[in-house]
């Protein structure tokens, strides 16, 4: 009986799959909220206040999908998934896009059958060691006791590092960052090991984060963004585009101060494009000529967003570094709107 | 010849005791220090305490109640003095959050009412310690109560007066009479007021209806559900005869509650829309999904797992096999595997775009889990009753189910109690776990309070808090599985 009620139930899936995939965005508009999976909590990319309301830095790319889409960044229903049930929530239509600092791998890319959108923040990990240990570089951790988290890429990263500098370590496995924190201070580890903006972020929360370095060296490259499902590239498209529209919006000096005023009209072509007074790049997207100004003014433009949650005036602290515009020496750069 | 014999007269006094076997230093010497090692113990156990709390009370003891981030903790700790304490501020800005997760703020006194009503619907359950007219009373002080806070208008006011006059005449009338005589009139049969138990089944439908709202109507429809099946049964038994009838009932039943509760409680709520605020599964968190995971699974595993106990005893091969299959399979899983198979394989067998709620998955992992502990525990109930029980149930001329209700079960059940409350207080403990597939419990909550920025790298003052919450509510099941006992208990110990 059992087996009758699974083959009956694939046969269903199969049945329904393909309606179901096809229009996203009929699936959004007609729910009138964007379900949207962000981490349970990530420092600076999203977490829930008091209020409940998330923050944060991906939660921003949710709220100006929403905007962008349904006209209300608040239309979102967060969806909180932990980095073992992200996929399968993607994959089986519980969310329409996930935005949890994701890293974009070729098997997650093409095996998973996913699209990444693109980059909403370049990360790499890096090494944190106390001031007192006198270390300066990476290439001094020779038989250093390293925290690391189990299961996860930067895992294998530091096994590959430690092996093509002809080094060695003894790992510290620990589960979650809350247990590296305590790990760390209390000495079980020379060095903690991480993605850098979450080094960051833990030595902010020190009593004294003077007395911790994070190292020069960055042994890996982990691009974070959003993706979707494979199979609805109009709905992938227009997440792209609405990201893309943040980075260009900065690109072009458009904020959410003087978005009004450019709306008005401007000398820019592309500038008028992008806001829709010119063109109708809103109409091909199947969305209304407004569609990025209302993206830009949900969480103003992406230095706008970086600088809220992550940036150098928050506690966490992030300088722009690689993620600054490829004019001011990052490696930003959207497509043209045209 | 003298008289050295001396005969007293008088009768002497009792004297106190001395000094040393009596009051403080009595007791001191009888328990604390009664030979040598155990003075060693003693002086041992005294050090290890105080160690323990000189430094846990000046952390705890920290003016930090109204900080509002890490830091502006530190710097009242250090304003204070004190090199290390702890940050209450967290505890101060989020336990609304930790109670209630994501619950809508104007809708959260219907959980506070649904958990206050599951008291009073518990009462004749659990306890047998109030009268009816108590229990009445309570109930329409409570909803009298929940009128003051929530509603307005005129509706509130027709209601609260109506409570008010309920409450006056229940009043009265457990005042004009001796619990006593009370007894004797119900025994010379004098009209009673319902038994309160209706209201505890009417409370199964009141709860899910208050958590998560919408209609009024669903509610209705679902528990009619039951008087269709038992229409259908006595309609049917004459003709078909019991077994048969009973069957059809439970079709027919079903039948009502997949494809036909929906459409009529839409149509009955076209008719006469009244209802609540519907509450997403999703904006459950902190304690209330916890206890709203826990309470359900609780009730609906206990009769699960009876029955399962039941058959696996059974003398029908299939209904044994299956019973037997059924409990090794769940019981030889984690429930750790169990959650993941509601969070992922469901979600992929199921179409596309079917909205099967998690939380709703993630119960009846939970029931079926505990039901399969449940019936191992009840089992062991069962192996410990004389075997002359079961002989004198079926000298007695009683069928099955009478032998179960009126001998074998009240016996086996009162054995298994600290077995069951175990259970049920583990399962409670262990919906912990769905932290883990994402949902937001107390603990998968700290970890997003944790990634406020304001609060990053605090961990003992929520695990504490949590801890707290968790043992008032383990310790509550506790108690209470000794106080049933004792009331249970018939031996003559």
């Amino acid at each position: 009986m059992k087996r009758t009620v699974i083959l009956g139930a694939l046969m269903a899936a199969g049945f329904s799959a393909g309606a179901a995939s096809a229009a996203t965005l009929d699936d959004v508009k007609a729910r009138g909220k964007l379900n949207c999976g962000v981490a349970t909590g990530v420092p600076g990319f999203a977490s829930p206040d008091a209020s409940g309301e998330w923050q944060g830095f991906d939660v921003s790319v949710c709220r100006a999908v929403a905007a962008a889409t349904l006209g209300d960044p608040m239309a979102v229903e967060f969806v909180p998934t932990t980095g073992k049930t992200r996929f399968t929530a993607l994959a089986s239509g519980e969310i329409d896009m996930l935005a949890r600092n994701t890293t974009w791998t070729f098997s997650r890319d093409v095996d998973l059958k996913f699209d990444f959108i693109g980059v909403n923040y370049y990360d790499g990990q890096g090494y944190m060691v106390p001031k007192e240990l006198g270390v300066s570089s990476a290439k001094e951790l020779d038989g250093a006791t390293i925290c690391i988290q189990t299961g996860t890429t930067t895992e294998l990263n530091l096994a590959d590092y430690f092996r093509v500098n002809g080094m060695s370590y003894e790992p510290v496995p620990i589960e979650t960052n809350a247990e590296a924190q305590q790990q760390y201070l209390a000495g079980a580890c020379d060095v903690y090991t991480t993605d850098a903006s979450g080094l960051a972020a833990t030595r902010a929360t020190f009593e004294d984060p003077t007395a911790h370095v994070i190292l020069p060296e960055i042994i890996s490259k982990e691009p974070l963004g959003p993706l979707v499902r494979h199979g609805d590239n109009d709905w992938a498209d227009i997440v792209r585009w609405s990201l893309n529209a943040l980075i260009a919006a900065e690109e072009y000096g458009v904020t959410s101060a003087n978005i009004d005023e450019l709306l008005k009209g401007t000398d820019n072509p592309e500038i008028n494009r992008l806001l829709g007074t010119e063109g109708n790049l809103g109409e091909m997207l199947g969305l209304d000529a407004e569609w990025a100004v209302r993206a830009i003014k949900a969480n103003g433009n992406y230095g706008e967003i970086f600088a809220r949650h992550i940036g150098e005036d928050t506690p966490i602290g992030l300088a722009r570094g690689l993620n600054a515009q490829y004019r001011d020496g990052g490696i930003l750069y959207a497509p043209p709107f045209r | 010849m003298t008289d050295l014999s001396y005969v007293r007269t008088e009768m002497l006094s009792e004297r106190d005791p001395p000094l040393s076997t009596t009051g403080v230093i009595g007791w001191i010497r009888e328990n604390l220090f009664n030979g040598l090692s155990n003075s060693v113990l003693t002086l041992a156990s005294l050090a290890f305490i105080y160690w323990v709390l000189s430094h846990f009370i000046p952390w705890f003891w920290s003016p930090t109640w109204n900080g509002t981030s890490l830091g502006q903790c530190r710097e009242m700790i250090g304003a204070a003095g004190k090199e290390s304490g702890a940050c209450w501020g967290v505890i101060n800005e989020r336990w609304p959050q930790m109670l209630f997760g994501f619950y809508p703020v104007e809708e959260r006194w219907r959980p506070i009412l649904a958990f206050v009503l599951m008291f009073v619907a518990l009462i004749p359950v659990l306890f047998n310690m109030i009268s009816r007219r108590w229990n009445w009373f309570l109930l329409a002080l409570v909803l009298f109560v929940t009128t003051l806070f929530v509603a307005s208008g005129w509706l509130a006011v027709v209601a609260q007066v109506l409570l008010v006059v309920a409450m006056i005449w229940i009043g009265r009338l457990i005042l004009v009479t001796k619990v006593s005589d009370r007894a004797d009139e119900i025994k010379a049969g004098a009209r009673r007021l319902p038994n309160p138990l209706m209201f505890s089944a009417a409370f199964v439908f009141i709860m899910p209806w208050l958590l998560w709202g919408g209609t009024v109507w669903a509610p209705i429809a679902t528990a009619f559900g039951f008087v269709v099946g038992w229409g259908a049964f006595r309609v049917l038994a004459p003709v078909a005869g019991s077994l048969v009838a009973m069957i059809l009932g439970v079709v027919a039943a079903v039948v009502w509650w997949l494809f036909l509760v929906g459409p009529v409680a839409a149509g009955l709520h076209g008719l006469l829309p009244v209802g609540l605020e519907p509450v997403q599964s999703r904006n459950f968190g902190g304690l209330l999904l916890s206890v709203t995971i826990g309470v359900v699974a609780i009730s609906v595993s206990l009769p699960l797992g009876i029955v399962l106990a039941l058959g696996r005893q059974s003398d029908l091969m299939l209904v044994k096999w299956m019973s037997v299959g059924f409990i090794e399979f769940i019981r030889g899983v984690p429930l750790i595997t169990l959650l993941f198979v509601a969070s992922f394989l469901l979600n992929v067998f199921m179409p596309p775009g079917t909205n099967f709620d998690i939380i709703l998955r993630v119960i009846i992992m939970a029931t079926l889990f505990s039901a399969a502990y449940i019936a191992e525990v009840v089992r062991g109930g069962l192996a410990a009753l004389p075997k002359g029980q079961y002989e004198a149930a079926d000298a007695l001329g009683l069928d099955y189910w009478k032998a179960q209700r009126l001998i074998i079960m009240p016996q086996a059940l009162k054995i298994s109690i600290p077995g069951i409350v175990s259970v049920f207080i583990g399962l409670f403990k262990d919906t912990t776990l769905v932290s883990i597939i994402g949902l937001l419990d107390p603990i998968g909550l700290s970890n997003s309070i944790r990634a406020d920025v304001a609060w990053n790298g605090i961990v003992w003052e929520l695990y504490g808090f949590i801890a707290f919450l968790f043992f008032i509510i383990t310790f509550l099941m506790s108690r209470y599985s000794m106080y049933l006992e004792r009331r249970l208990r018939t031996d003559h110990r």
